[in-house]
């Protein structure tokens, strides 16, 4: 009772306690806005100077020049992410499935502990591997398909980032597969329902909203995933016009570049813009899919 | 019927195929940097900081990178439990089922998402404005912002599963919330909090993007909070870029010493839960 042996009383204390641990909690509670509001002052030079719409969609990057157009780099975020979801969600929603419904005890735990582990796996040694085995690859394939490609390009980023979110859609899905009650499933066993129908009808539609929530949250996480993509990508500032095409995606721009800010005016600015609109998609996306989780939670209590 | 039975069977053999891709991905990352950086794993990978030459493939170690990364993690992880070990008791104990914890919750969802990159970009512009260099210190902060949220969620999602009976019990014997919350909850959710910890080392060591813009680089082992401080992620990807083979052949070993390193995290995750259960009241 380290807490019971001195001079002040203990409601005293209490009372203390609480007001520190509050005010710790409103300050933690508080950073988003504070990081959002830096970001913002930072990269009001740059909207200042310019238009919203000529920042977003001109395709015009040369900051010597004062051109900071980030079509190109927004196209590419959005198309290495989109690659690794296509990838990723039939592949995490099949797998879920199977892990939380027919797996047997033992197999689930092996597998899950895989995944733990998978998690784990810093990203700069999943670029590695990109960078070993995944870019000769493609390089074989595209040239095989009549494309002109080094192997550095989207695809090898989106399949880099694919297996960088597998983890976090599995678990939360199996978690929402799970909350469904055993006695939902057990009705439908008792109309004769076999086990796939019983999973397809019942299990599916009824944890999809859940399921849908992780892979909400697994596009976030890949958004704005940074040194895995970087290695893999072949980062060149153009629109790709197919899957063997490099691209430069937000988070790349910002960690190649954030060296020569000083020597360019406004360019600092350009880059913590690109960061903000990093932040401002990915608490978006966050938070709409905790608040479907949270709703459903809400709801199975 | 027949139809059904083949749709069935082909589901089976989809989810099996799914699980094995999902499992057969990790074993393909850890065999492929396994088999490549093998041959460059010395002792003097581990021993001996990067000289000069190392970078141009000539000899020397990443000892600089991995006491750098260390350094950074051990302060990091002391201050994010100190703030957020607090912030993770007062959600449960003194706020609890209040809407106003749901929201601070909802914040540190949206927070835990933020990429890496984001809250390296955003001490970089604290740096600028504040004229600071990038250093040690500079890493500790990034890294700290960065694992905050990890911490707090994850020792509050174990508060969460404390029997409610045990409060009332320790209530009943007339203690304060505070010696509860320091006397019998924490006794009983230390497994927890030596597995969320390790969870937040393992992701703080391995992160590369936001040390990248706060933490420089230098090729030896630092002697100050201001000086600069290499990291284990950043070696291994600088090594990579490097035009020559046998740097590269390096960035690979280095690699295989980062898995190492996460590895054994996770070992003694293990063994600690399973150790520290003894104090947990069932």
């Amino acid at each position: 009772m380290f807490f019971a042996h001195e001079g002040m009383n203990k409601q005293t204390k209490n009372a203390l306690a609480s007001r520190l641990m509050q005010s710790v909690t409103i300050l933690v509670s508080l950073f988003i806005f504070v990081m959002i509001f830096v970001l913002l002052l930072k990269a009001e030079p740059l909207l200042a100077s310019k238009p919203i719409f000529e920042l977003l969609f001109s395709s015009s990057w040369h900051p010597s020049r004062g051109e900071f157009g980030f079509y190109p780099f927004i196209i590419g975020t959005l198309t290495v992410t989109c690659i690794a979801m296509l990838i990723a969600l039939p592949i995490c929603f099949l797998a879920a499935i199977y892990v939380a419904e027919y797996a047997t005890g033992r197999i689930r735990a092996v597998v899950n502990s895989m995944i733990d582990l998978l998690a784990g796996v810093p990203s700069v040694v999943i670029g590695v591997w990109g960078v070993l085995a995944i870019v000769p690859i493609i390089k074989v394939v595209g040239t095989d398909a009549g494309q002109a490609t080094t192997g550095y390009s989207v695809l090898a980023g989106g399949i880099v980032l694919a297996i960088m979110v597998f983890p976090s859609i599995i678990s939360v899905s199996q978690e929402v597969l799970r909350s469904v009650p055993v006695s939902m499933r057990e009705a439908s066993f008792a109309l004769g329902a076999t086990k796939w129908q019983t999973v397809k009808h019942v299990v599916v539609r009824k944890s999809l909203p859940g399921i849908i929530a992780a892979m909400i949250l697994g596009f976030s996480r890949a958004f704005g995933e940074t040194i895995a993509v970087l290695m893999v990508v072949g980062n060149v500032p153009r629109i790709p016009s197919s899957i063997f095409q490099p691209a430069y995606p937000l988070p790349a721009l910002i960690a190649n570049n954030y060296e020569d800010v000083m020597s360019i005016p406004l360019y600092d600015s350009a880059l913590l813009f690109a960061a903000l609109l990093l932040l401002l998609v990915v608490a978006g996306f966050t938070l709409f899919g905790r608040l479907i989780l949270v709703r459903l939670q809400r709801r199975s209590v | 019927m027949k139809n059904r039975k083949l749709e069935e069977q082909i589901f089976n053999a989809l989810m099996l195929a799914s699980t094995l891709i999902v499992v057969g991905s990790l074993l393909a990352v850890i065999g492929v940097v396994i088999v490549k950086g093998a041959p460059a794993l010395s002792l003097s990978m581990i021993t001996q900081t990067s000289n000069g030459g190392f970078y141009l493939g000539g000899a020397g170690g990443i000892l600089n990178a991995i006491i750098g990364s260390l350094y950074l993690i051990s302060a990091s992880i002391s201050l994010a439990f100190v703030i957020g070990l607090p912030v993770a008791l007062y959600l449960n104990e003194y706020a609890a089922r209040s809407k106003s914890a749901d929201v601070v919750r909802l914040c540190l969802d949206v927070l835990y998402g933020v990429p890496s990159i984001v809250y390296g970009a955003f001490a970089f512009t604290l740096m600028l404005i504040l004229g600071a260099r990038a250093s040690l210190l500079w890493g500790i902060i990034t890294i700290t912002l960065l694992i905050i949220p990890i911490m707090i969620r994850g020792i509050d999602e174990i508060i969460r599963t404390v029997p409610s009976k045990l409060r009332e019990a320790s209530y009943s014997l007339g203690a304060s919330k505070l010696q509860t919350a320091f006397n019998v909850i924490i006794r009983q959710i230390l497994p927890g909090i030596v597995a969320t910890v390790l969870l937040a080392l393992g992701r703080g060591i391995g992160d590369a993007a936001s040390v990248l813009l706060t933490a420089g680089y230098s090729d030896s082992i630092p002697t100050s909070l201001n000086s600069p401080v290499a990291t284990l992620p950043l070696a291994i990807f600088f090594q990579l870029s490097t035009p020559y083979p046998e740097a590269q052949e390096r960035a690979y070993a280095s690699a295989i010493i980062l898995l190492g390193i996460i590895v054994m995290l996770s070992l003694s995750a293990r063994f600690c839960t399973s150790r520290f259960s003894k104090f947990v009241i069932r």
